[in-house]
């Protein structure tokens, strides 16, 4: 027997292009630069009329809820004139769960129009529940891939109630091992099946999700008389900033600062077979968070819809002992039991209000389903199974993978700034580096560079011709 | 054949079938890559295994645990592998309560309060009282 996994590796392009029913080369416009916007139009949909697909879906249009009794509780420990209003979209509202149905709701749409027999997503999270959701409601076969279990068979209760929930709607949730190559028997099954890829990062999904950042601008500017001065997003993949931003930017709330969170698990290798159960976050975190921004073309489709650095002017970490305390008084405070990897927005809009004047207003932009496997209770029984040290004390002492901290007081709940301008660097040495040896930039590189980091030509013009010298190219 | 889910071995003594019959609910295991086949990027612990498969779906055949059986699953594909679980169900829990937050909405109920009597006493308005 060949290798099959790198026969089917070898085949990705070819079977990618039949499962996205879409030619993303007509895009590229140099070994670095593509033409973003074109991409993200080309499927022809106004914002109008994604609201219409998403209304027909049951999804969106969820309750933003003021929380008062958090906001409070954080000016209780802020200084003098600090302590900005906390608000949250209640995405956990929609169809199955997450915000993840406005992605999935508009991939399923556009599979049913271009009349594939059924679906396929790689995801051990949300999306998968609400792919298998859709895909229900649209008549449309559906497969789940999920990377669930360590070598020893023992699987994450997060992932395991999603491959639950994926088998309730109806799906066939294929299972396995840790590894990247997922992504190659996924390939295999769409070789196989003819089926749609619902990727996460295509043009529908991080599309879909723009009725997101709509929602928030109008909903706020009638609770407060203008959209919200922050809003605060859990960041993985990618998609959740982006869509968000690009939906305030239609909406007209370009002053809004658009603010990504992820849980930090620094340290912890994202394929390792020791560590995959040694993290009570399967998403929102910054194995995800870091590489996909600084990358985001490593995705399953050939250029990414989700480009976080266009967008983000903070990016938050977070410790998951602070998310387990903030979700334990999101249920006890304000009535909302919600899922922690959705609340990872929630601990850093704790600690960003504490800095924030009173005037300012911060919206939580999502929140999802828990219950039995979600739920931070089964997270944190699990990761003491997993020989994971569990105790309270300061979060400064989290030791992701080996000691999680729930902190004592609100107080102690305090986010670090990622560095941005890092991130920067580190994307453009990653595009450099995927060009072919020798390739100098153009004008137009340049200019895309800079609008894909939010940055300015005569910077990135600087900033290449550093990273050009790092690389031996200069 | 383990089929645990969350840590916990799964007793094959108790009332789960350990045969299953054609057009029983059943699970099946494959190898889909052996360690020399997998990815070349791996770090060392996880490109020692095997990379693994489990699916749900009809039993096609008579099989007893750990013995070869074709399935048809949910969107009707085929696929041959282990059987590994008869029913296969959901062991998923909230489990305990943790200690180390139990009290956490006692207390922090409380200082809410007391911050709210505070200000009330100093004239500002709380946010609980804003529109």
């Amino acid at each position: 027997m060949g290798n099959r996994f790198q026969e089917v590796m070898a085949r990705r392009g070819e079977i990618m292009r039949r499962a996205l029913g879409m030619d993303y080369s007509r895009f590229e416009r140099s070994p670095i630069a593509f033409d973003y916007e074109g991409m993200m139009a080309a499927h022809g949909y106004s914002l109008d009329d994604i609201v219409a697909i998403q209304r027909r879906a049951g999804v969106g249009d969820t309750p933003l809820l003021e929380l008062r009794n958090l906001t409070d509780l954080v000016r209780s420990v802020s200084e003098p004139g600090k302590g900005a209003r906390i608000f949250v979209k209640d995405e956990a509202a929609n169809l199955a769960g997450a915000f993840k149905d406005r992605r999935a709701s508009v991939s399923i749409h556009v599979a049913k129009e271009k009349g594939y027999e059924g679906v396929i997503a790689a995801t051990s999270g949300n999306y998968g529940a609400a792919v298998a959701s859709q895909a229900a409601r649209n008549s449309l076969k559906c497969i789940i891939c999920q990377e669930t279990f360590d070598s020893r068979h023992v699987g994450q209760p997060e992932i395991l109630e999603k491959g639950r929930i994926c088998e309730a709607y109806g799906a066939e949730v294929v299972q396995m091992t840790v590894g990247p190559e997922l992504f190659f028997h996924m390939l295999e099954l769409l070789d196989q099946t003819g089926y749609f890829a619902a990727s996460l990062y295509s043009p529908y999904g991080v599309g879909g999700i723009e009725t997101l950042g709509l929602e928030i601008a109008r909903q706020m500017t009638e609770l407060t008389g203008a959209p919200p001065t922050h809003v605060v997003v859990t960041h993985a993949g990618g998609g959740n900033t982006t869509g968000t931003a690009r939906g305030l930017k239609r909406a007209g709330a370009t002053q809004t600062q658009v603010v990504s969170a992820s849980v930090d698990l620094s340290g912890l290798h994202m394929a390792s077979d020791n560590d995959f159960n040694r993290k009570s976050f399967t998403t929102g975190h910054t194995g995800f968070g870091v590489p996909f921004a600084t990358w985001p073309d490593r995705a399953d489709v050939p250029r990414n819809a989700a480009r976080p650095l266009r967008y983000l002017d903070r990016y938050l970490t977070v410790t998951q002992g602070e998310v387990f305390y903030v979700t334990e008084a999101l249920v006890k405070l304000e009535g909302l039991e919600r899922g922690p990897a959705g609340n990872t927005a929630m601990a850093a809009a704790v600690s960003l209000a504490r800095e924030l004047p009173r005037e300012a207003t911060v919206v939580v932009q999502e929140t999802e389903y828990t219950g039995a496997g979600k739920h931070h209770w089964s997270q944190l029984n699990f990761a003491r199974q997993m020989g994971v040290e569990v105790r309270a004390g300061d979060p400064k002492d989290n030791v992701p993978g080996k000691v999680i901290v729930i902190p004592e007081g609100i107080e102690q709940v305090r986010a670090k700034d990622f560095d941005v301008a890092r991130m920067r660097r580190s994307y453009v040495r990653n595009a450099l580096r995927n060009a072919p040896a020798g390739y100098v930039p153009s004008d137009d590189d340049i200019v895309f560079l800079a609008e894909d980091t939010n940055t300015d030509p005569a910077t990135m013009e600087r900033l290449v011709a550093e990273v050009r010298a790092e690389l031996g190219e200069g | 054949m383990g089929t645990e889910q969350t840590g916990e071995v799964r007793d094959v003594s108790d009332a789960k079938a350990t045969r299953a019959r054609a057009g029983d609910w059943v699970e099946v295991e494959c190898v889909l890559l052996e360690p020399a086949d997998r990815s070349p990027n791996l770090p060392p612990d996880t490109a020692a295994k095997p990379l693994m498969m489990w699916v749900k779906g009809f039993a096609l055949g008579e099989a007893a645990l750990g013995e070869e059986v074709t399935i048809e699953t949910m969107t009707g594909r085929r696929v041959t592998g282990r059987l590994s679980a008869v029913n296969p169900g959901y062991t998923i829990t909230y489990g305990d309560p943790i200690p180390e937050l139990v009290h956490v909405g006692r207390d922090l109920r409380a200082r809410l309060a007391a911050w709210r009597a505070a200000q009330g006493a100093a004239g500002d308005a709380p946010a609980g009282g804003e529109g």
